[in-house]
Parts: structure tokens; C-alpha cells; sequence
């Protein structure tokens, strides 16, 4: 299946920092049928029937969420673009600000007419400061135009912690405090930014709010498999010819994505997802990319036959543990356990009962997490164990016998 | 509804940092007092984002980008040349000011891999020579 541009669009058509070459694309149009010919439950019942799930990587019902919302007592409401792509490997946000802040700022505003919220915060990591006055501009003119005046649009920026594209922890550094999970329930819809319901949402997901209004719930439905409708944008990087921003149907199959647009060869796995993805071994690379099967958050790493599997997890590890919130034990404990077995088993330590507690540390962070994080950092130690268990088996056999040699005998 | 406090610490701590390259224990004092928020809280919000930092900085802050996609694209060797042309290590400050030298976790540059902030600008599709001009255009 060739790309199909729906999210991108306009993206290399029009001129981001000018308003107009948006509005000469039919842009703003699906906001004023929204505001105009639809009323805001019939904008949410459209969402629910187009399937569209978030695109940040937990896959929730978006039209059910803000269903939630919008039933939730309180006087004030808000809305949260979650623009915090801290995920590694991922950088189609950064891509879609870069290139059409426009209909991800008419998303906005038809989301916050959705739930009722007069209030919205766009939540930049520090790391994507570079594109802070492109968007302001893009804001400042949408403001001009008179399309934000239910709305208000905000610009808040991180300030440099992975954990904070987590969505409580999002909220806590909005509210200027550190970027620590909380625990739920309370769940945003309810009790969110200062105790209001709250929605948050990614770059991604509202960026499919103007084409769902616009050609309706039926037109997007059409496309996808049974559980993920409309397309999906992914960054693959690693080992690629050709790295880049790409968009495809639900359920295009990752051979697709890797070796036909990007050029892979002798591709030896795929992490789907991130550092918390699965990890895909090439014989499995015609898996489709679907909520179903893999997905996250689209960002993909491509890994040839020269990377060696305990390597890039220990590095994996060693990303979580650095960004951990320190929060919850399972995750604060489990990354840093994790991290000094993969060390020693990759430096040549290891020993057989480290795979055990690989797989018990594992189990206990997806289950007793209490947050994402943690639980993702279990994903790609599972994931490994599963499809590469003999590198590992085959590495400590190594280490062992090499260590005969030591003058002092065994260890 | 939760009082909201808290909201203008995040930037003020971020504004006091542009103005002063860091976080002095006396500026966090004035934050403090300036918004009635206790300093422990302060200095806990000071300390969780990595890119505040409560130690002195150079003029200009290099990271190096070290999650996997970089290191894929071998940013183990820019981190030699950055080191070995500015002659630090890493968490380190140049003598004269010049530079502070870090690493940092993806900065979502993955497609101009191998890639570094300085000053926050995006800079990718690193070499050893490519470092070289790059960093001659920071005083």
C-alpha cells in the first residue's frame, strides 16, 4: 500500500507561517461546520462513530473520552495538546508543527468546542524550543482571523523530562510542579489540570479532528482494520536508507514501512513504538501496524544484522532509568535493576539466573507500574527474551567459559 | 478547585536560568520568597527537568543526543570530537565559559541523526569536520 497523506496532508504545500495559504486549501472550514451545523455532542458522536483512537501511543477511544468530559460536572474545562514527543525514535509531531501548525490548531478548537472547554494548552517539550515562535505565529494568526475567540490558545513549554508526555505528570508541570505521575482514578475527565476535567490529546490525534468533520465519520471508518481506523504517522530512523516522516493506512504491514519506503536491508529486528516498543524480529516483519498487532506511538528504529539485541536494550534500559520520575518502586527500582543485569550480562558478567530476574523484574513493573513508563520498560526485556533469548544464552555460555581463564579461577 | 500557585514557577525558574546561565541556591531563594512557595519545593522542581541546572554553565550548552537512533548513527564518536575540540568531559564547563558540554535523551532529531542542541538550536548530520565549523560559530 502506497502513503496515503491524510494527517500530512498540507504538509510541503502550504507556507506554515502564512495563514493564508491554509485558508486557500479549504482550511478552518470543518471548524465552522463544527461550530455551525453541529452541536457539541453531535461533534463527539462523529468522532465516536470515525473510531479515531489517540495517536500517542495508549490507543484510547477518543470520542469516548471526551464523551467523559463533556459529562463531567464542572465549571471549567480544559483541552491539552500533548506536543511533549519525548518518545526515542519519534519525531512526526515535531514534523507536523514544522510543516501545518494550522490544522493541528483548527483540531484544537474543534476538540475545545467538543468539550466545552474556553481554555487550551499546547504542551511543547523544551527539546522542540526551536519551534515555539513558528507556532506562536500560527496561534497569533488564527487569533487574527477571529477563529480562536471560544477559545483560548496557550503555549506552555517542559523543561526537559521524558516523563512529562505522560499525561498526569503533564498536568503536574503545567501546574508548575515536578513531572511526577499520579495516581488514577481520578482520571483526567474528571479531576484534571487544578481539579477541572480535563482532555488531553496528541499532535496526532487532533490533527485527524478537520478531515473527520469535514468528509465525516463514515469516509475515515472506511479505512484501517476492525479496531484502528484512518492512517497512522510514523518516523522510522536507525539502520534506513531513507529515514523520514511517513503515513499509511491501518494495517499496512511494517516490510512496507521499513524495507519498501525506507530501504532497509538485512534488517535483524524492529522496535515499533519507541524504547518502550515491541521489538520485531525480521522473520515477523510482514506483522501489520495496527492497535491490534504493534503500534505506540509510531516511532520506529530499524536494527541490521550487524546490532547485537542485549546492547540496544541495555541502552533501552538505561533511557528509563535516567527518566524514571523516582515516583513509584516497580519503576525508580526496577529500571536500575534492570539496567545493571543487562550491563553485566553485555559486558560479559553474567549469569544464568540474571534471565530469571530479568523476567520476574519484568512482570512485577507491567503489573504494579503506575505509570506507562514503567510498564513500557518492560516491553522491550520481554519482547527480547522472547525472540532473541538464544543471544543471550549464548553470550553467558560465552562469558562463563571465558572466565575460567581468570587467575583466580571461576567468579 | 486546587489552587493554582504553582503555575508561574516552571517559567519563572526558567527565566531566572536565561538570565543567570543557572540556578543559584540564592536565586532559588528570591523565586521562593517572590511566589510564597517554599524553597524545598523550589529546589525539587528545580532539580527534576533536566534542563534546568542548578550548577553553574557556560555561555553556550552543547547536548549530545545519546539515545538509540544517534547511537546507531555511531554518536559515540561525535562525543570524542565534541570533547577532544573543547577539551572537557562530559557535565564539565570550559575554563573561559565558553561552553558546558552534556548529554541529553532524544531530542527528536532522529532523521539527521547523529545530532546535538547547542543553545537549543538542532544541529545534525554530524561529522568531526562538521563539529569543528559548528562549534566555531559559538563565542
Amino acid at each position: 500500500m502506497p502513503e496515503q497523506r491524510l494527517v500530512l496532508a498540507n504538509c510541503g504545500i502550504i507556507d506554515p507561517s502564512d495563514i493564508d495559504t491554509y485558508l486557500d486549501r479549504g482550511g478552518f472550514k470543518a471548524l465552522e461546520k463544527a461550530r455551525s451545523a453541529m452541536t457539541p455532542e453531535e461533534v463527539i458522536r462523529a468522532v465516536k462513530a470515525s473510531g479515531l483512537k489517540g495517536r500517542g501511543g495508549a490507543g484510547f477511544d477518543c470520542g469516548l473520552k471526551w464523551e467523559l468530559a463533556r459529562r463531567a460536572e464542572g465549571e471549567e474545562k480544559f483541552l491539552i495538546c500533548n506536543a511533549d514527543e519525548g518518545e526515542v525514535g519519534t519525531f512526526k509531531d515535531r514534523f507536523i508543527l514544522e510543516n501545518d501548525p494550522f490544522t493541528l490548531i483548527e483540531g484544537i478548537a474543534i476538540a475545545a468546542h467538543a468539550i466545552g472547554a474556553r481554555r487550551a494548552y499546547v504542551y511543547l517539550r523544551a527539546e522542540y524550543h526551536h519551534l515555539l515562535d513558528l507556532l506562536l505565529g500560527a496561534i497569533g494568526q488564527t487569533r487574527e482571523k477571529g477563529f480562536l475567540e471560544l477559545v483560548d490558545v496557550e503555549v506552555c513549554e517542559g523543561a526537559g523530562a521524558y516523563i512529562c508526555g505522560e499525561e498526569s505528570a503533564l498536568m503536574n508541570s503545567i501546574e508548575g510542579r515536578r513531572g511526577e505521575a499520579r495516581f488514577r482514578p481520578p482520571f483526567p475527565t474528571a479531576t484534571g489540570l487544578w481539579g477541572c476535567p480535563t482532555i488531553i490529546n496528541n499532535v496526532e490525534t487532533l490533527m485527524n479532528l478537520p478531515p473527520i468533520i469535514a468528509k465525516g465519520p463514515e469516509w475515515f471508518a472506511s479505512m484501517g482494520t476492525a479496531q484502528s481506523k484512518g492512517t497512522k504517522v510514523f518516523s522510522v530512523s536507525g539502520d534506513v536508507a531513507r529515514a523520514g516522516v511517513f503515513e499509511l493506512v491501518m494495517g499496512s504491514r511494517l516490510e512496507e514501512l521499513v524495507v519498501d519506503l525506507c530501504g532497509a536491508g538485512e534488517v535483524k529486528m524492529v522496535q515499533v513504538g519507541g524504547a518502550g516498543g515491541n521489538i520485531v524480529p525480521a522473520e515477523m516483519i510482514d506483522t501489520p501496524l495496527s492497535f491490534e498487532t504493534v503500534l505506540g506511538s509510531g516511532g520506529i528504529t530499524v536494527f541490521d544484522e550487524s546490532r547485537c539485541v542485549i546492547d540496544i536494550v541495555h541502552r533501552n534500559l538505561e533511557f528509563f532509568a535516567d527518566e524514571s520520575c523516582g515516583k513509584c518502586t516497580p519503576c525508580r527500582e526496577g529500571t536500575e535493576a534492570m539496567v545493571e543485569i543487562l550491563g553485566r550480562l553485555n559486558r560479559g558478567d553474567g549469569v544464568e539466573r540474571d534471565l530469571d530476574s530479568l523476567e520476574d523484574l519484568s512482570e512485577v513493573m507491567m503489573l504494579s507500574s503506575l505509570c506507562g513508563l514503567g510498564q513500557g520498560a518492560a516491553v522491550p526485556v520481554q519482547d527480547s527474551l522472547l525472540h532473541f533469548r538464544h543471544e543471550y544464552e549464548e553470550r553467558i555460555e560465552k562469558s562463563l567459559f571465558l572466565r575460567t581463564f581468570h587467575v583466580d579461577g571461576p567468579s | 478547585m486546587p489552587s493554582r500557585d504553582r503555575e508561574e514557577l516552571l517559567s519563572a525558574l526558567k527565566q531566572a536560568q536565561a538570565e543567570h546561565t543557572h540556578l543559584s541556591r540564592k536565586v532559588m531563594m528570591e523565586i521562593s520568597r517572590s511566589l510564597e512557595i517554599p524553597l524545598g519545593e523550589v529546589f525539587g522542581v528545580a532539580t527534576f527537568y533536566s534542563f534546568l541546572s542548578s550548577g553553574p554553565r557556560g555561555r553556550n550548552t552543547i547536548m549530545i543526543c545519546k539515545s538509540v537512533p544517534c547511537y546507531l548513527k555511531n554518536s559515540e564518536m561525535i562525543i570524542e570530537t565534541v570533547a577532544d575540540e573543547i577539551g572537557i568531559g562530559v557535565g564539565e564547563t570550559t575554563a573561559d565559559g565558553r561552553f558546558s558540554f552534556e548529554l541529553t535523551n532524544c531530542i527528536g532529531a532522529c532523521d539527521s541523526a547523529p545530532a546535538m542542541l547547542v543553545n537549543g538550536e538542532v544541529r545534525g548530520d554530524l561529522t568531526p569536520k562538521r563539529i569543528s565549523q559548528v562549534l566555531k560559530s559559538y563565542r
